[in-house]
């Protein structure tokens, strides 16, 4: 187990499970739940429900991809409310900063201790294109607005809070996208702007992440931001080959798209899963990762597997928890 | 994908690409400029503060929307950019590259266009005075100062007002005009 000492000498920053995971220098786990396309929670509930038992936070997507589903801080209101921790991700693609600093205040009054900020895809990519960006601020402007809001208690204009919202706060980072040499820069400017932790792109290549931790430990950012890589289960050939071509960022090398053709069709998924439990095992050897973010496009159920072969169960300490879908009064 | 004839940002004009290629001459323009409009516009200003402002801002659409196809946001960075324009970025980014760079270096919003802040980060290593500035920390845009003179903005002081929040933060490095 990789016990690394807890990074940032800076005051614990919110009531967050995963805060208090990542500081007892726990190996925190964190998986993505897929917003669906539906005005029914109970498909909300049916996916976090698979998540809970594997994970210490479920993080809410905010339009990803470009393409609409049911929107991050509702995900987060109802899973909240049910009990679950949650990460709420804030992209800069769709509202301005008066919008984004009033959905800060109010995931936090809702009980939500994560946030995630993050550029967002381009409308481009989306079944949206012909949408206006917005792009006010862009992700390292989020983190500072958000943790100017927390610890000096005022908006963006200097306006004082009477009761400033507690959040620890996320940033993205691309280790495997070009401009190389300039990625952990980009991650010092973050930490400067208030990130207290950092979910990655997929990391697929994990020598590239290698050298970009190389540099990140020239730098000392890992003892100042806790680090989780972002991980996850291809699906089939044809779904390797999609991702690394049509979705930005994710770089998936030539040899493990040629590993998922070998594998017979029938066993491509498992293949699949056999190589992230492999990434896991060997990213969480590098010195200052502190976690592994999951992200399995519509594949909740194989989070648990995963989990569970790269020897991560039990989640100790603080899981995702919440109750059953069941117990959840919806308001009529 | 959006057609790039369509998109501002997507223009670069003859011999503009070359020019930012070499920042060192750019980076004495910019002295010599920054120079020139402090003593040149508080004299035209006394004759018509409007006037003042119109000339700044032709020399700029002509000269800086040459060689940088400026989109004039009205508060000019280009020196601690690499002495490229951070606008050209279809995400208005101020601070360094998104996520989304493709593996060519290109943009992953128009695929013909190399990636802004790819071309910057290249470019700053070459510069004598302000390569360093790429690590500042940008504040957020004025919007308000959308096609005004950034020349003239410099002068009066309007393009480094921040929001006041945005200076009580801890640590800040404020952006030079």
């Amino acid at each position: 187990m990789n016990h690394t000492a807890s990074p940032s000498p800076r005051p614990i920053r919110s009531e967050s499970r995963l805060e208090q995971t990542l500081r007892s220098g726990r190996f925190a786990v964190t998986a993505e739940l897929n917003a669906p396309d539906s005005a029914d929670p109970q498909g909300v509930y049916r996916n976090a429900l698979v998540l809970s038992k594997c994970c210490h936070a479920i993080n809410a997507t905010d339009g990803a991809g470009a393409n609409c589903h049911m929107s991050s801080i509702s995900c987060c209101a109802l899973l909240t409310r049910a009990g679950y921790e949650t990460v709420l991700q804030v992209n800069c693609r769709d509202r301005n900063r008066i919008a984004i600093q009033g959905d800060l205040l109010g995931a936090a009054a809702m009980g939500v201790r994560n946030v995630l900020c993050i550029t967002g895809d381009d409308v481009s990519v989306g079944d949206q294109p012909e949408a206006k960006r917005v792009f006010d601020m862009d992700s390292v402007h989020l983190l500072r607005t958000a943790s100017t809001m927390r610890d000096t208690g005022v908006f963006l204009s200097g306006r004082p809070i009477k009761t400033p919202p507690r959040l620890f706060l996320g940033a993205v980072a691309g280790p495997c996208t070009p401009p190389y040499d300039w990625r952990p820069e980009r991650l010092a400017k973050k930490v400067e702007a208030g990130a207290d932790f950092v979910q990655t792109q997929f990391c697929f290549n994990v020598e590239r992440f290698r050298a970009y931790m190389g540099q990140v430990r020239q730098l000392g950012l890992h003892e100042r931001v806790f680090i989780l890589i972002g991980v996850g289960p291809l699906r089939s050939e044809r779904a390797a080959e999609y991702m690394r071509t049509k979705i930005p960022g994710v770089w998936i090398p030539d040899d493990i798209v040629a590993r998922m053709a070998r594998a017979p069709r029938s066993q491509q998924r498992e293949e699949g899963i056999r190589i992230c439990v492999e990434i896991i095992e060997q990213v969480r050897e590098i010195e200052g990762v502190h976690g592994v973010h999951v992200m399995a496009y519509r594949q909740e159920e194989a989070v648990a597997e995963i989990i569970e072969r790269a020897g991560l169960l039990p989640i100790d300490g603080f899981e995702a928890g919440g109750c059953a879908p069941d117990d959840v009064h919806s308001p009529r | 994908m959006p057609d790039p004839a369509y998109m501002a940002e997507a223009r670069r004009l003859p011999c503009s690409e070359w020019i930012k290629d070499h920042p060192r001459p750019l980076e004495s323009l910019y002295r010599l400029t920054k120079q020139g409009v402090v003593r040149v516009y508080p004299l035209i200003k006394r004759i018509s503060p409007r006037i003042a402002e119109r000339l700044m801002a032709w020399g700029e659409v002509i000269l800086k929307g040459w060689i940088f196809n400026c989109q004039m946001c009205g508060q000019c960075i280009l020196h601690s950019t690499g002495m490229t324009c951070p606008m050209n970025c279809p995400k208005k980014l101020r601070n360094g590259p998104c996520g989304g760079v493709r593996h060519d270096n290109h943009c992953e919003v128009i695929a013909e266009m190399p990636c802004v802040w790819a071309q910057a980060w290249e470019r700053s290593h070459s510069m004598r005075y302000y390569g360093d500035d790429m690590r500042i920390l940008q504040p957020p845009v004025n919007h308000a100062l959308q096609s005004m003179s950034a020349w003239a903005n410099m002068v009066e002081g309007r393009d480094t007002d921040v929001p006041a929040g945005w200076d009580s933060a801890e640590g800040d490095e404020g952006a030079d005009g």
